[in-house]
């Protein structure tokens, strides 16, 4: 079970306080838009959703960046390993958001423009 | 004759055998694979929660209007700040695994076992306060009626607030009681009765000339449409076919049913998953303190159960964002 690695490391203490002030700043800032939704930002429309959405989302992935990187370690493992978790997973998921989110909005269209009733 | 040695010429190579490539041992490339693939499993129902959203792209309900509790601050306004307490919460027990983990690295069994026992805590009081929300979710705080399209009519009165059912229904002579399965046809039974019928709600909306009704179709402005007094009087009376309190998985005050099921399944499976990490992170604390690893000279189990705890909190910080902010 000796891998031999448990003497390389050294304390990263200082590095998981960061991580965890940015974290909590970054959710803090959520929080706060959350409450206030400045009109500037949810009137202003980017690729058919508001501005505050994509603060909200882009946020998000950089959390989960963090979490990914610092706390499950992905910056130590070798590029490899890395590549295949992060890339299998962003190229999958991209694909899947993108398929039934066109599904959903073309369905919402269809409703919209009573095609097909659904309120009786 | 020769030994047969089998040779494939990619011997000393990166793939070549009797070496590791990616430099992590099995158990940590076995936690790696669980996780890709329950991360697939989680997008696969963000992303459909995604589709129904935009599907009811105009009458999804306003999250800040139904995650607005907060303890002990009753009838008080609160969106946002206890769902905000649950992520620091889930954040903070995240950094002390993460603390633990590097314990371990300095063989400090002392400095282990006590983060994984904050970090155990922590996960206690995320499961806590959860159910807490799920209690509020499915009680619900208003009621309302839903009708045959199954669309859901809200009530307020003329300054905009919600009104509750029970401010609005006038008791009637006729009560229906509710079926049990002892009163006649034994194997007919059914769920329990909302606390006021359609048409108790009915009289007292046409006795009191304040209220209107509120449809969860959004407006232009991003809120929801409110009814002059005559639509509202003809939309209930029209169309109205039940009360609803609360929510549970046939239909819910709040909006369209599909609201209510993803809430209970993805929140509901997230904390399964949060569960099942208190619970490996129980089993690996004793390891710790039985000193199993102490033996080994290597707290690898530590880390490979913090790998799934942090992707716990990974999880929660997408639901987190569609869920109660987007």
């Amino acid at each position: 079970m000796a891998h031999g690695t448990a003497h390389h490391h050294e304390s990263n203490t200082k590095r998981i306080w960061t991580v965890f002030v940015i974290l909590s700043i970054v959710t803090l800032i959520e929080v706060v838009l959350g409450i206030l939704k400045p009109e500037f930002l949810t009137d202003t429309s980017f690729l058919s959703m508001s501005l505050l959405n994509w603060i909200f989302i882009i946020l998000t992935i950089y959390k989960a960046y963090y979490i990914a990187w610092s706390f499950m370690h992905l910056e130590g493992e070798t590029k490899g390993l890395r590549r295949a978790i992060v890339w299998s997973s962003v190229f999958l998921i991209s694909y899947l958001i993108f398929i039934l989110l066109t599904e959903g909005n073309y369905i919402y269209e269809v409703f919209k423009t009573n095609h097909v009733a659904w309120d009786f | 004759m020769e030994a047969t040695v089998v040779r494939t010429g990619t011997e000393g190579k990166t793939w070549g055998g009797g070496n590791e490539p990616l430099k992590a041992s099995y158990g940590k490339l076995m936690m790696w694979f669980f996780i890709t693939s329950d991360a697939l499993t989680f997008s696969g129902f963000l992303a459909a929660y995604g589709f129904s959203r935009f599907k009811f792209m105009d009458s999804w309900p306003i999250a800040d209007e139904v995650f607005n509790h907060f303890p002990f601050l009753h009838g008080v306004d609160a969106p946002m700040y206890y769902v905000a307490l649950m992520t620091f919460i889930l954040i903070f027990s995240s950094v002390t695994m993460v603390l633990a983990v590097d314990a371990g690295h300095q063989l400090n069994k002392a400095k282990v076992t006590f983060y994984m026992f904050l970090t155990i805590i922590g996960g206690v009081i995320f499961l806590g306060s959860q159910a807490w929300e799920w209690k509020n979710f499915i009680n619900g705080t208003y009621g309302a009626v839903y009708t045959e399209g199954g669309n859901i009519l809200q009530f307020i009165d003329g300054d905009g607030h919600r009104v509750a059912l029970a401010d609005i229904a006038a008791p009637a002579a006729s009560v229906r009681v509710e079926h049990e399965a002892r009163n006649g046809v034994w194997f007919e039974s059914e769920g329990s009765l909302p606390s006021y019928s359609i048409e108790e709600v009915k009289a007292g909306f046409v006795a009191n000339p304040d209220l209107l009704i509120r449809t969860q179709i959004m407006t232009e402005e991003g809120e929801k449409t409110i009814l002059s007094r005559e639509e509202s009087l003809a939309k209930l009376d029209n169309e109205a076919a039940g009360v609803v309190e609360g929510a549970n998985l046939t239909r819910n005050e709040y909006g369209p049913p599909l609201f209510g099921d993803f809430f209970f399944f993805i929140t509901g499976f997230h904390g399964f998953h949060v569960f099942t990490g208190v619970l490996i992170n129980i089993i690996i604390f004793f390891n710790v303190i039985l000193g199993t690893y102490e033996r080994r000279k290597n707290y690898e189990m530590v880390e490979k159960v913090g790998l799934y705890w942090h992707f716990v909190d990974l999880v929660w910080v997408f639901v987190f964002t569609f869920f109660y902010l987007v």
